[in-house]
């Protein structure tokens, strides 16, 4: 940008000038006018994203409303089986891990650096330990048969229909999955950067846009935990998940 | 355009939200434990879409985001709402006409 490449005599044609621009942050890019445009097109820009992937999990759902509607008994016959414990216990953390995430833009926005770095960390941990659950929870399934495939057995009626509710439930909470793996990666990268000072009131738009996508990941979950976790009317007795 | 970059949301506003998705989320799992028959999925639904809402609103800080925002959001909202009534009106019709048995041969 402000870099003094020589350029070769007779390489411009003539009269041309080689211009001087105003000085400007040095995150803004050349093609638009302001920090503030530039903001507004990559805020743009991640909601855009965002709609996309409302009609990737969308789709999914739908495809689980139908599922769901032809089979009610199958599907609220498997909410024994999930842990709703462990549920309740990741949605908690989820939401929390958007509060921090929320606070983390915060602290960019007023400049505060320590908080930005504490706020990214506190996500990065809530949203690991979330998927450290997920992990048990694939676990004791895989070790009950319930992962759906040539090991599937299930004790109750209705059991290729309720194998169908299994692998919405694989299909959803591991697309989710990948979607949380992939925003503790960015989160690392801005917490890198972050540390680095990298951010400030006048440039955080990688951290406002990662946020975004984070409370997107929350959105999704927010929508999963009901329709995979309390199907059915469930009792006191704790059957699920072990 | 009103624009997100200046407006800073205070600490507390964000934790009070927290706390109200906490309270939703116990409520609907307390609800499953009572037997409303399908009451049970409206209420669920109903507490999935309001904690939904305010994640929106409030953490994505749509609340304070420019008209254009909302209208991207109310737009992906209504072709999801598209797919899933047509995809549904697909099944839902399904042998409601009567299906051909077999060919018979011209005579």
């Amino acid at each position: 940008m402000s870099s003094a490449t020589q350029i070769p005599p007779g390489a411009l044609p003539e009269g041309a000038q080689q211009g001087h621009h105003e000085a400007h942050h040095p995150n803004l890019l050349h093609h638009f006018n302001s920090m503030e445009q530039q903001f507004e097109a990559s805020h743009m820009g991640m909601w855009l994203f965002l709609l996309t992937e409302i009609m990737f999990f969308g789709g999914a759902l739908g495809a689980y409303t139908i599922y769901r509607a032809m089979y009610p008994a199958a599907f609220e016959d498997t909410s024994r089986y999930m842990d709703i414990y462990l549920g309740t216990l990741n949605t908690a953390v989820l939401i929390g891990s958007s509060l921090t995430m929320a606070l983390a833009v915060r602290a960019a926005q007023v400049g505060s650096r320590s908080g930005t770095v504490n706020m990214l960390i506190a996500t990065i941990i809530l949203g690991t330990a979330f998927l450290v659950v997920k992990g048990f929870e694939y676990h004791h399934k895989w070790v009950e048969h319930h992962v759906p495939g040539p090991n599937f057995i299930y004790e109750g009626p209705f059991a290729r229909q309720a194998e169908m509710l299994f692998c919405f439930y694989f299909a959803l909470t591991g697309l989710h999955a990948v979607h949380m793996v992939i925003g503790v990666v960015l989160l690392s990268w801005l917490l890198y950067k972050a540390r680095q000072g990298a951010y400030s009131p006048a440039y955080y738009t990688p951290i406002e846009m990662s946020g975004l996508y984070w409370h997107f990941v929350d959105l999704v979950w927010i929508f999963l935990f009901p329709l995979l976790y309390l199907i059915g009317p469930n009792s006191l007795v704790v059957g699920g998940g072990h | 355009m009103e624009s997100t970059t200046h407006h800073v949301v205070p600490t507390r506003n964000y934790v009070t939200i927290f706390l109200i998705l906490m309270v939703l989320t116990a409520t609907t799992v307390a609800v499953t434990f009572v037997d409303l028959g399908p009451l049970n999925l409206i209420i669920a639904l109903a507490i999935a879409v309001t904690k939904a809402t305010l994640v929106v609103l409030f953490f994505m800080h749509v609340k304070y985001s420019s008209a254009l925002t909302k209208l991207f959001i109310i737009s992906a909202l209504i072709m999801c709402g598209i797919l899933v009534l047509l995809t549904g009106a697909d099944y839902i019709s399904r042998n409601w006409l009567p299906q051909p048995e077999q060919w018979e041969a011209n005579q």
